[in-house]
Formats: C-alpha cells, sequence, structure tokens
C-alpha cells in the first residue's frame, strides 16, 4: 500500500477488494465468507486471488444456502470474530432476511445489552447488465426499515476503498451495499486511504440553489446532472447520503437550510422508499426553510425489466435530473 | 349620404359582425359573404343593423340583390332615397 | 353549507385559471349568479352558481390554476346553516331584539371576512413575517402562482427604496378589463378540439345512419313567417332544425343523454350548437331547454349566445350543459355530414346543405329543396333502430313546421 498520497486510477471492484485485503492484513479476526468467494474468485470476482493470498480459512466458500451461512456468520462474530459476509446480491438476501432482522438486529437489546453482533454483511444492488427482476432489484429501504442496523451506501470509489474498514469497528451488525452497475467505473482517488465516517453522510459537491440528495449510483449520475446544471447557471449541491441508517439529520437539514429546495433520486421504488423518509424529515424538521415543494426522482414502480431501454428507463438517469432541477428552479409545474 | 359615407358605413358594420375580418380588403365585385366567410347568422346580423343605419328595411327576397360590394351600395343608394 | 367547486367546462378540460372573482365573502348569490370568470382554452368563461345563500371564504386566489374539482369557495346555502359560523353568533349576541326579527336582512350582510388562503412557499411566509411584508400583496411567481423567497425579497427591496410611497400599480393594468383577443386562444380552441375529437374516437364506437328531408314545407313556411317580420325579428333556418331536433329527442329520449358508467338520460334538452370560428377550431355553445321555446325565443337565443360565443365570452353552464350536439353546415357545398360525437354526449345530428334535386312521392316526379340530415350516435348507448326512429320522427317535424 503507498502512504504517499499520489492519485491512482482504479475500478470500483478493485477498491473494494483492496479494502478487503487490507481488512484481513489489518486484524486476524476478519475473514471473508460467501457463495464463491474463493475458488472462483467471486461473483462479480470482487475476491479473485484473495483465497491464494490468505487461504481457505479467511476466504472461505459455503454452501448456497443464505439463511445457513448468514447464520453462521452471526454465530461467528458472536463467537468474537469479524466475519465480512458477502451475499451475492440484495435479491438473495431475502432468504436470509429472518436471520438479519430476527438475530442480528435484535439480540443485543434482547439480550440486556450483553451480545453485540460485529457482523459486516456486504451485498450488491440495483440493476447490472441486463439481469432482470429477481437479480436487479433495490432494496435498501427493506433494510433501512429495521432499528439494530446500520445500513450504508458505497456511492463512490473512496467509500469502496475505506468504508468497509469502519464499518469493521463497529459492535453492531452493519449492512454494506455495493453496486453491480458500477463495479466497472474507473476513477481517481488518493493512494492514501482516508477513513470514512459512516455514521455522516457526504457533500460531494456544494451549492447554492438545490440540494440533490442521493445515494449509490445516483452519486455520480447527479454530480454529472450538477455539471450540466451549472453550465445554465444552476449551482446544485449534491448530498451523498451514505448512511441510510440512521439517516445523518443534521447534514441533511444544513444543506436544505442553505439552498431551500431539495429532490431526492433513488434508484430503489418510490413508495416507503428512503426518499420517503428523507422527504417526511425534510418536512418535519425544515418545513419553514422550504421555497418549494420536496421533490422525488425514483425507480419507475415495476419489476425491473429485462430488455436494456426499459431497464435504463426504470431508472434515474442524468437528463431527468437536470430536467427536473430546472423545472423546479424555473418555476414550472412538477 | 354620399357613397364615400355609404361605403365607410358598410365596412364599419362588417367590423362589427366580423371583427377578425378586413372588409377593407373587398374588390367590387367581390361576393361579400363567400369573401369575408359570413355565415347566414352574421348576414342577419348585418342586414339588421344595415336596415337600422340606412332607415331601411330589406325584404328576404332581396337578398340576392345585395351580394357584392357594388350591387349593395346601388341598392342603398336607392332605397335610402326612396326612404328619405 | 355547499362546497363550490371548480365546474368541468367540457370533457377536454383539466383545469382554469381564476381571473376574477364577481364576489366576495359575505355576498348574497341567487342561482344563475356569476361569481367568477375562470379562463380557459376556450376563453374567459362566466361561472354561475346553482344555489343560493351566501359566499363564505374565498379558497382560491385569482391567477391560480384551478384544476376541476378543486373547492373554490362555500355557499351557505341556509340560515340555519349561517348561524353555525361562530363569527355570526357573535354578532347575534349583541343584536338588539328588532334586528333579530329581522334574520332575513341580517342574512343579507356580510358574515366574516375571512383572510384568502395565500398560495405561498414555508420560506417565503416566514421571511415575510420577519420584514413585516404582507404577503397578500405580493404577487407570486412560483408553481402554480405560488410566492417565493424571491418573491419575498423582491418585495423587500421595494419597501427599502420606497419607504414612504405606496407604489401604485400601471394604471392600465387595473382598469382595463381583462381583454380576450380570439386570435390569442386560437391555438388552444385547436388543442381542445383535438382532444375531445381524439377521445371521441378513440372511445365511442360510432354508428351512422341518413336520410333526405323534402324542406319545401319548412322553407314555405319560413318565407313566409319572414315576410310578416323587420329584418331584426327574422328566422334562420337553423332555428326550424333546432325545434325539430328537440322535438324528436322528446320522442325518442334515449339520444339525448351522457355516456358515463352507462346511459345516462337527461331530462331537459340542451343542445350544443358547433358555431365555427373564422379563426379555425369551433366553439359548442348549450342552447338551454330547446323543446320549451319556441321558434321567436330560440332565434333571440341564437343572436344573443352566437356572437358571445364568437367573443369567447360564454357562461359555464352554456359549455358543460348539452346532452347532444347539432353542427350544420349548409352554407358551402356539403351535403352530409358524419360527425364526430362530444364526449361525454352519445349523439350528433348533422345537417348538410339544401339543394334542389330530383325527388319521387306518390308516382310523381318533382323537384324539391332537398337536405340529407343524419345521425352520429354511440353504440354503446343506443342501437341503430333507435337511430331510425329518431331521424324517422325529425324528418317528421320538419315536414310540418307550423307545429315547431
Amino acid at each position: 500500500m503507498n502512504d504517499n498520497g499520489t492519485i491512482i486510477t482504479l475500478t470500483y471492484r478493485e477498491a473494494i477488494k483492496q479494502a478487503i485485503r487490507d481488512a484481513l492484513n489489518r486484524d486476524e479476526k476478519v475473514f471473508l465468507m460467501g457463495e464463491d468467494v474463493g475458488r472462483y474468485g467471486g461473483a462479480f470476482a470482487v475476491s479473485k486471488g484473495l483465497l491464494k493470498e490468505f487461504g481457505p480459512d479467511r476466504i472461505m466458500d459455503v454452501p448456497l444456502s443464505e439463511s445457513g451461512f448468514v447464520g453462521a456468520g452471526i454465530g461467528a462474530a458472536l463467537g468474537g470474530m469479524r466475519p465480512i459476509v458477502e451475499i451475492m446480491t440484495v435479491n438473495f438476501s431475502l432468504l436470509a432476511f429472518d436471520q438479519i432482522a430476527n438475530n442480528a438486529a435484535t439480540l443485543l437489546h434482547m439480550s440486556g445489552g450483553q451480545l453485540n453482533v460485529p457482523v459486516v454483511i456486504r451485498m450488491n444492488s440495483g440493476t447490472g447488465r441486463q439481469l432482470a427482476a429477481q437479480h436487479s432489484h433495490s432494496w435498501e429501504p427493506l433494510f433501512a426499515h429495521i432499528p439494530g442496523l446500520k445500513v450504508l451506501s458505497v456511492g463512490t470509489h473512496e467509500d469502496a476503498r475505506a468504508m468497509l474498514l469502519t464499518a469493521l469497528t463497529d459492535p453492531d451488525p452493519v449492512i454494506i451495499f455495493e453496486y453491480t452497475s458500477m463495479l466497472n467505473i474507473e476513477q481517481e482517488i488518493s493512494s492514501e486511504v482516508q477513513p470514512v465516517d459512516i455514521r455522516r453522510a457526504k457533500v460531494r459537491k456544494e451549492g447554492q440553489d438545490i440540494s440533490i440528495i442521493t445515494y449509490g449510483p445516483g452519486v455520480y449520475k447527479t454530480l454529472e446532472a450538477a455539471t450540466e446544471l451549472s453550465e445554465a447557471g444552476i449551482d446544485a449541491e449534491v448530498l451523498d447520503l451514505r448512511v441510510l441508517r440512521p439517516l445523518d439529520e443534521k447534514t441533511i437539514m444544513a444543506s436544505v437550510a442553505k439552498t431551500h429546495r431539495a429532490l431526492i433520486v433513488e434508484e430503489a421504488w418510490q413508495s416507503v422508499s428512503i426518499s420517503s423518509e428523507v422527504s417526511a424529515r425534510i418536512t418535519e424538521k425544515c418545513f419553514y426553510e422550504l421555497d418549494a415543494p420536496v421533490q422525488r426522482l425514483c425507480g419507475i414502480e415495476v419489476p425491473m425489466p429485462y430488455p436494456k431501454h426499459l431497464e435504463d428507463a426504470s431508472i434515474p438517469q442524468k437528463d431527468q435530473i437536470v430536467a427536473i432541477v430546472k423545472k423546479i428552479l424555473q418555476h414550472e409545474g412538477v | 349620404m354620399n357613397e364615400e359615407e355609404i361605403k365607410n358605413t358598410i365596412f364599419h358594420l362588417l367590423m362589427n359582425i366580423a371583427p377578425d375580418t378586413e372588409p377593407g380588403q373587398l374588390q367590387p365585385n367581390d361576393n361579400i359573404r363567400q369573401t369575408l366567410a359570413i355565415d347566414s347568422f352574421d348576414y342577419l346580423q348585418f342586414i339588421v343593423a344595415m336596415d337600422k343605419a340606412f332607415g331601411m328595411e330589406t325584404p328576404e327576397e332581396d337578398y340576392g340583390k345585395i351580394e357584392t360590394l357594388d350591387s349593395l351600395m346601388n341598392y342603398i343608394g336607392e332605397h335610402q332615397h326612396s326612404h328619405g | 353549507m355547499k362546497e363550490f367547486r371548480m365546474p368541468s367546462l367540457g370533457a377536454d378540460m383539466e383545469a382554469g385559471f381564476l381571473r376574477e372573482w364577481k364576489v366576495k365573502p359575505g355576498d348574497y348569490v341567487q342561482r344563475g349568479d356569476i361569481i367568477a370568470e375562470v379562463e380557459t382554452q376556450k376563453g374567459i368563461i362566466d361561472i354561475e352558481v346553482f344555489d343560493e345563500g351566501i359566499i363564505g371564504e374565498l379558497v382560491i386566489k385569482e391567477d391560480d390554476k384551478v384544476p376541476v374539482g378543486t373547492l373554490m369557495t362555500y355557499i351557505h346555502t341556509s340560515e340555519k346553516e349561517v348561524e353555525k359560523e361562530p363569527e355570526l353568533v357573535r354578532e347575534e349576541s349583541k343584536m338588539t331584539a328588532v334586528q333579530v326579527k329581522e334574520p332575513v336582512k341580517q342574512m343579507r350582510e356580510p358574515v366574516t371576512a375571512p383572510v384568502h388562503r395565500i398560495r405561498a412557499s414555508p420560506l417565503a411566509k416566514r421571511i415575510a413575517a420577519e420584514k413585516g411584508i404582507d404577503i397578500s400583496k405580493v404577487r407570486g411567481s412560483g408553481p402554480e402562482g405560488a410566492v417565493i423567497r424571491e418573491d419575498i425579497e423582491k418585495a423587500v427591496q421595494e419597501k427599502v427604496t420606497q419607504p414612504h410611497k405606496e407604489i401604485p400599480p400601471p394604471i392600465a393594468e387595473e382598469i382595463a378589463p381583462p381583454s380576450v383577443s380570439v386570435q390569442s386562444y386560437t391555438e388552444n380552441i385547436r388543442m381542445a378540439v383535438a382532444a375531445a375529437m381524439s377521445r371521441s374516437n378513440r372511445e365511442i364506437p360510432h354508428y351512422y345512419l341518413q336520410t333526405k328531408v323534402d324542406m319545401t314545407a319548412a322553407l314555405t313556411w319560413l318565407t313566409e313567417a319572414n315576410r310578416q317580420r323587420s329584418s331584426k325579428d327574422r328566422l334562420l333556418p337553423a332555428v326550424l332544425l333546432l325545434k325539430a331536433v328537440a322535438k324528436a329527442l322528446t320522442d325518442v329520449p334515449d339520444l339525448n343523454g351522457w355516456w358515463e358508467n352507462g346511459l345516462q338520460r337527461k331530462k331537459d334538452i340542451h343542445i350544443g350548437f358547433v358555431v365555427s370560428l373564422r379563426t379555425g377550431g369551433v366553439i359548442v355553445p348549450a342552447i338551454h331547454h330547446v323543446d320549451e321555446k319556441s321558434p321567436d325565443e330560440l332565434m333571440k337565443m341564437l343572436s344573443d349566445i352566437i356572437p358571445r360565443a364568437r367573443a369567447l365570452k360564454l357562461r359555464s353552464s352554456e359549455l358543460a350543459d348539452s346532452t347532444i350536439t347539432v353542427t350544420s353546415l349548409g352554407e358551402g357545398a356539403v351535403e352530409t355530414v358524419y360527425g364526430v360525437i362530444y364526449p361525454p354526449q352519445v349523439a350528433l345530428v348533422g345537417f348538410g346543405g339544401i339543394t334542389e334535386e330530383p325527388w319521387a312521392e306518390n308516382g310523381m316526379v318533382g323537384v324539391r329543396p332537398v337536405m340529407t340530415v343524419t345521425l352520429a350516435a354511440d353504440h354503446r348507448a343506443t342501437d341503430g333502430n333507435i337511430g331510425n326512429q329518431f331521424l324517422t320522427a325529425l324528418k317528421q317535424h320538419l315536414k310540418q313546421p307550423e307545429q315547431l
């Protein structure tokens, strides 16, 4: 690992792999378990080569039984280990939902504070390349609903590189969402790893005219939209929620109090979503700062279609973000 | 009323009935109704206004005698005289 | 208390702009009174009320866009209900005995002066309060006329630069009535016609029937009638046609109504009469209760309504009430009209021009003035047999003009 702070170019996938490698090197209690993470190198090739590097005790292939291996991960965490459990995609996590919601999230409470469950569960979310409905959904809102969990969303390469490390220091269960659609995206980041604060949302671009609040794949799309909007003279602020539970109200409200307008962009379905919650909190906590109704741009409420053009049409895209912001600011009906 | 006054009065009345037309563009032998797209309803309104303006009474069977600007002006000239 | 909501002025209307309130809270209104002017695609329309009572709070602000069905104001319909208003109860407790004996007079007094509901962003309201700006005097530039921060900041600026002077509004703007240029609506009317006709062709399975009518009797009767009249009292053939349609509808009521979850027959016969605009497009004002009117009364109604239709100055009931449509294209070379029904109505009667044709009757051939009448009807509501009965009745009535 370089410590001299030079700029390096790497993919989102590589950033995650480096984070896992760092974690394994830093703490011998850390191990990775999941379907095909070892010999196959991970369904999305994130852990490729790690088996050779760390051996089968620390890169552990598991049977195709989400409920079984997530339960085993929770057990290992209770037993003092620091497991990183990889669930291939959020779609399959529903098979392990009982373990997560009824065990990982509740044990601290039900044991009167005696049993921490320091498990980190990583899973891919959102669209890939035409993987169709059963492999492409965005179920962050389901997890963000549950007290006892911390829910993180990796929207940038910096976060991909370092968020896991902070998550592993947390004494309680942390769910990390990574994004299939972002794995191949290359970005320049500093080779010097900056710690990620997993209690705070992050302003990715400062602006005065409107707060665009987003997470996950929405972050880069929104940043692109903000660049385009600046050409039209609109100075948008881009806020990456990063923590979906518990929401960082302070940062959200500070941004809205500055810009007085808010648009929330997310790939998940609109009804009962992260954006529903953010919108409600803004109205509750920040009503007298609002100069326009809070607007949302979310996934179309259909099972994710297979054809490429319909897949693209089902989730927010840069042009839509630009258009809706212009509407809000130019006072047209939205 | 001299010829010019009659003409101006006719234009004025036509403008009232059909404000979005330009009677000034009418040629002497143009069919007024066709040229200005005046339907039977508007035409009746015009006759009513015309009768009032010139103090005359145009019977229905004379409608055929007043189809162009020229013939209308002649008709008014004659009837205005006979009715004083 | 009744809620007064934005009326639908035709199947194609989604919303209108409230341009002017003609009443204020506390005003007494009767059925048919005009309470507001609303701008629609079809011009500025006078909005009528259908209840008697006292106007309550004006919920909608002038120049707001108002979707159909939106609450606009309240009408306190009976004395008893008015008394429920707490303000009035307080007033009454102060009344002398004499005043109490005249409750009707009291009812005509203003009940209370409720504050307009002001559409403004929460931030704009907060800043206005902080800076001492009367938000009701600020013109909103936000969505649907909402007052936003920018508007308040402008108002603050104006207050600072002219601290002791009220800024007079531009005189012309205040005095001039809203001017309606027919041209400016041409495009809107085109779109309104496009929307209604598209819907009609999409939704309504039309069937078409036609027949020819010997117009000798009708025209003779009309010529005779007009001979005895001065030009201002003369009748047009359209009056006979409307009257004959109304009579035929009395005989065959199934064609007089709306298709709304099934056929809703209408008791009253309000005929929508197609008026073409020279600038393009059509306006279809309703001629009310045609069956109850004499030809002379009908002619008076047409003389009133057609110029107003052309000037886009109609009343709400005239745009919304039609139970059937009549179109007459008799002025050009057209003989036969295949009409498109105006939803939610279920029929349209089309009259072509009157032309001289060879006509065989009682084994004799002669030349007669002949008119083609068509019926376009909604096959969901009626079948050809009903249409046949209607056209047969219509033909019969046109042959007996003296009874119309």
